[in-house]
């Protein structure tokens, strides 16, 4: 029977330590108020029915006491969680992307490289990675508990978070949210695999192409390519360079092209205008294409970046759109989230 | 029928339960003192409600498969759990009954400011029990008790709207009663009782009062907001139509951490009565024990975020709903040591409402401490929605809230009942629960730590050999509650007649027979000391 759970990221040991310094501190407080209670109540006992003890109305010194000092102790766990918890928020540069789509009651991920799985998560020892968790129904929270990491996974939006694995092995996964009759059904695999062997199962899958190409062939079916061309002015913005950058947008106002804001172009085209073009020419894709398709449409824009533009943490990456047209992917990993080789 | 003990005093004197007889005496009523029997026997009985589900649910979980019945059933089982016994026990139990009946006589007034209202707030209780109680008939619900969106404005093919129409209405019970507390503190206070004398037990109530007229309102928004989206496809919370699902958490936890005060305040109230009365000395540190009610009144209305640490919510929030939830801390650890320093030196007995005190005490000591965890934010981040958080919300919530309810129900009964309780039965059924509890709660820190989520119909084999300690633990619990509702109604009858003062307490409802009359004093009394002189020359009657 485990009492206490495997730790199997970088994170999972600084989390372990700080927990440990809380059950330290609270098991000195709670023996410290035990005894004092269950001393007084020994020492203290009636001996005579008829036995008035004398008032103590209170000391403020002693009220000002136990007030700062467990305060001064509390701001030291504030201090030491948030400084993890601020740490743990963005992925270091190069992490590599993998997309997370929950619904009820699976877990639906597919791998820049076009592999797809259901409930089954593969990542290499001693990469950091990045997960893009997006949900087709309600929200779902994405929870490894060996890696101490966990996040809502929110219906109408993106949400990141990340991890290095350091043990290769087999964790559990599982939704930590309710979300209906299957939750305790929600749940999966992560498996944790030494860089070769991840390399080497990467090549195994992936028959419809790369991420890259499923978003390209997206781009065509549905039409979106009659109008945003990739390198001359249609009737619709650019579509080269466009991730990354900052649009300026008809009110005046700028916005930085990323996930979130390529989804909701999608989804409600007239929620941002870009200047010099018009609202209402292009139709909303609400309800026309799936999460993952959505996630394939931005993974292919964000392959036709140009360059690394400032402020983005994923700026795309040539290499992978050197790819697009490829017949089969490639064995060498492409790093989509580019920066680093 | 039971004559051993007769006190000559109460023999044959009118008092409000021989007043009149008859149940339109009971159902029209606008005693204060009745009204609080109504309540009584209506939390009393969705107490067992709530406590059969949590039966279900221990028994599903005796086995990691789910195989006692289907998922969608288990979910049901814990949702009804969770709203009746927070919204149809917790929040009503000791305003609405102890506070009910003791507060008018504590602060020496003849009944609460509004005793229409008031008999109004027990039948409005009673229409959102039924619409509960009619959403578990028709078939149940599955949202839990938090009917977080989108899925149960857009995806639970279940009795929402009944269930939430029952919270929604048995909200404007609280801010009734809640209502009525606070004019009646302000206004109906005896001659001399200054707001420096008042029982700790009237503060908590006076605090809880205004997170139930500030807080309840919310709620009641929230849930009809989502009763509208369900019904209408308004887009409020679903981002299909155009809403936002993290918007409702927000309202949500608005009202919904202030309402944990509802629950523990008044549960603090009792404490500091009982650990007075049983260590017959005056409270250490008075002023910071009612102050510190009233501040966790108001900085409770700022920490709602700590429930949504891993919702995305921006990382500055998160830092600040962190902090303040330390600082939320201060006034419950202020409490505890000033209950502790108030035995020093005191002459302490081990009655059954002390025992209860002592468990309220090191049982909220644990479930405080473990609060520290989750306002710690990078652990929140693992063992939030585990069982980590069950644990330690049990531990607050059934640990210390329903332990000071029972110290306060066993304190006060000579009171209400006239009658006394078996001593022995009680300290037996107090130690079952104490450890009973222990033994259901504790295992599931473990549990939550290990990563087992709440919620989960079926879990993973190796957390099997935890569930089982806690079912046994639960076994033992629910026979902890069972043996005082059966002593209780047995006392009615054949327990020995009380006397007016049977603990040789300190407090104006104790100077008044019991049961008390109608209109509680014979004559206003007149308040010349502060609460608790426990140290002046007084007749000590032992029951």
């Amino acid at each position: 029977m485990p009492l206490f759970p495997e730790s199997a990221s970088t994170i999972a040991n600084s989390i372990d330590y700080l927990y440990f310094y809380l059950i330290a501190v609270s098991t000195i407080m709670t023996v410290l108020i035990f005894s004092a209670v269950f001393i007084f109540a020994i020492k203290y006992r009636r001996r005579s029915p008829d036995e008035i003890p004398a008032p103590i109305h209170g000391s403020l010194k002693l009220e000002i006491f136990w007030s700062v000092v467990p305060f001064i102790i509390m701001l030291s766990f504030f201090w030491w969680g948030a400084q993890i918890f601020f740490e743990s928020a963005s992925p270091p540069p190069g992490a590599m992307d993998i997309y997370v789509v929950g619904k009820q009651w699976m877990w639906k991920i597919q791998y820049p490289e076009g592999q797809r799985e259901i409930n089954e998560l593969h990542v290499p020892v001693g990469k950091p990675v990045r997960l893009t968790l997006a949900s087709e129904d309600v929200i779902h929270s994405f929870f490894i508990p060996a890696f101490r990491v966990k996040h809502d996974v929110v219906p109408g939006r993106y949400d990141t978070m990340w991890f290095t694995a350091t043990k290769p092995g087999r964790y559990h996964l599982f939704c930590a949210e309710y979300c209906g009759t299957e939750h305790s059904g929600m749940v999966g695999w992560v498996t944790v695999m030494s860089e070769p062997d991840y390399e080497n199962w990467l090549t195994g899958g992936g028959s419809e192409g790369t991420m890259v190409q499923q978003g390209e062939r997206l781009f065509q079916q549905l039409g979106c390519s009659t109008c945003h061309l990739l390198d001359q002015q249609g009737r619709c913005p650019i579509m080269r360079g466009v991730y990354g950058s900052h649009v300026q947008l008809q009110d005046g106002k700028t916005v930085l092209a990323d996930d979130a804001y390529i989804r909701e172009s999608i989804l409600n085209p007239n929620a941002k205008i870009v200047a010099g073009f018009k609202p209402d020419v292009m139709p909303t894709f609400q309800g026309q294409i799936s999460e993952e398709g959505l996630l394939q449409l931005i993974v292919y824009i964000k392959s036709l970046a140009i360059t690394s533009a400032p402020g983005t943490t994923a700026p795309g990456a040539a290499g992978a759109a050197t790819t697009g047209g490829g017949p089969r992917p490639p064995a060498k990993r492409t790093q989509p989230t580019g920066g680093k080789k | 029928m039971s004559t051993a003990i007769q006190d000559p005093q109460t023999v044959e004197r009118p008092n409000y339960l021989n007043a009149e007889y008859g149940w339109k005496s009971w159902l029209l009523t606008t005693d204060h003192k009745r009204i609080a029997i109504l309540y009584l026997i209506s939390i009393t009985l969705m107490f067992f409600v709530g406590g059969i589900f949590a039966v279900l649910i221990r028994l599903e979980l005796l086995t990691p498969q789910g195989d006692l019945v289907n998922s969608d059933t288990y979910n049901k089982f814990f949702s009804m759990h969770g709203i009746v016994m927070v919204f149809f026990f917790l929040v009503p139990s000791i305003p609405a009954t102890l506070g009910n009946f003791l507060v008018p006589m504590m602060i020496g007034a003849k009944d609460l400011a509004f005793p229409r209202i008031n008999l109004l707030s027990w039948y409005i209780y009673i229409v959102g029990a039924v619409f509960t109680l009619a959403a578990v008939v028709l078939g149940g619900v599955d949202t839990g008790w938090t009917f977080y969106t989108p899925f149960s404005s857009s995806y639970s093919n279940t009795f929402v709207i009944t269930a939430a129409s029952g919270v929604f209405v048995a909200g404007f019970s609280s801010i009734l009663t809640g209502l009525n507390f606070i004019v009646t503190i302000h206004k109906m206070r005896a001659p001399g009782m200054t707001w420096g004398r008042l029982p700790l037990f009237v503060w908590a109530n006076y605090a809880t009062a205004l997170i139930q007229v500030l807080g309840t309102p919310v709620v009641a928004i929230t849930l009809a907001l989502v009763g509208l989206e369900r019904a209408f496809r308004i887009g409020i919370f679903d981002p299909a139509i155009g809403g936002d699902p993290i918007l409702f958490q927000h309202m949500f936890w608005f009202y919904s951490h202030p309402a944990v005060y509802i629950m523990i305040l008044p549960g603090m109230g009792v404490i500091s009565e009982l650990v007075t009365c049983f260590s017959r000395k005056s409270v250490f540190g008075y002023s910071f024990i009612a102050g510190s009610s009233i501040g966790i009144a108001i900085i409770g209305f700022l920490v709602w975020g700590h429930h949504m640490f891993v919702t995305g919510m921006s990382m500055y929030a998160s830092l600040y709903f962190s902090l303040l939830s330390f600082l939320v801390a201060v006034p419950s650890a202020i409490k505890v040591f000033n209950w502790t320093a108030t035995m020093f030196r005191g002459s302490i007995v081990y009655d059954t409402p002390m025992l209860y005190a002592f468990g309220f005490i090191g049982l909220f000591t644990i479930g405080g401490l473990t609060g520290l965890f989750l306002a710690t934010l990078a652990v929140d981040v693992h063992v939030t929605d585990t069982y980590f958080v069950v644990a330690h919300f049990h531990y607050v919530m059934v640990g210390g809230m329903v332990m000071a309810y029972m110290g306060g129900l066993h304190f006060w009964w000579p009171k209400i009942s006239g009658r006394l309780y078996p001593e022995g039965w009680a300290k037996f059924a107090a130690l079952l629960v104490f450890a009973g509890f222990n033994l259901t709660f504790f295992p599931q820190f473990i549990l939550g730590y290990l990563g087992q989520p709440r919620r989960y119909h079926a879990y993973a084999p190796e957390f099997q050999v935890l569930n089982v300690m806690s079912t046994a633990g639960a076994s033992i619990l629910g026979l902890g509650y069972l043996i005082p509702l059966i002593y209780f109604l047995w006392s009615m009858r054949h327990g020995p007649k009380a006397t007016s003062n049977p603990w040789g307490a300190k407090g104006l409802e104790w100077e008044t027979t019991s049961p008390p009359p109608t209109f509680n004093f014979d004559k206003t009394p007149i308040v010349t000391e502060e609460a608790y002189a426990y140290s002046h020359k007084q007749e000590v009657e032992v029951g």
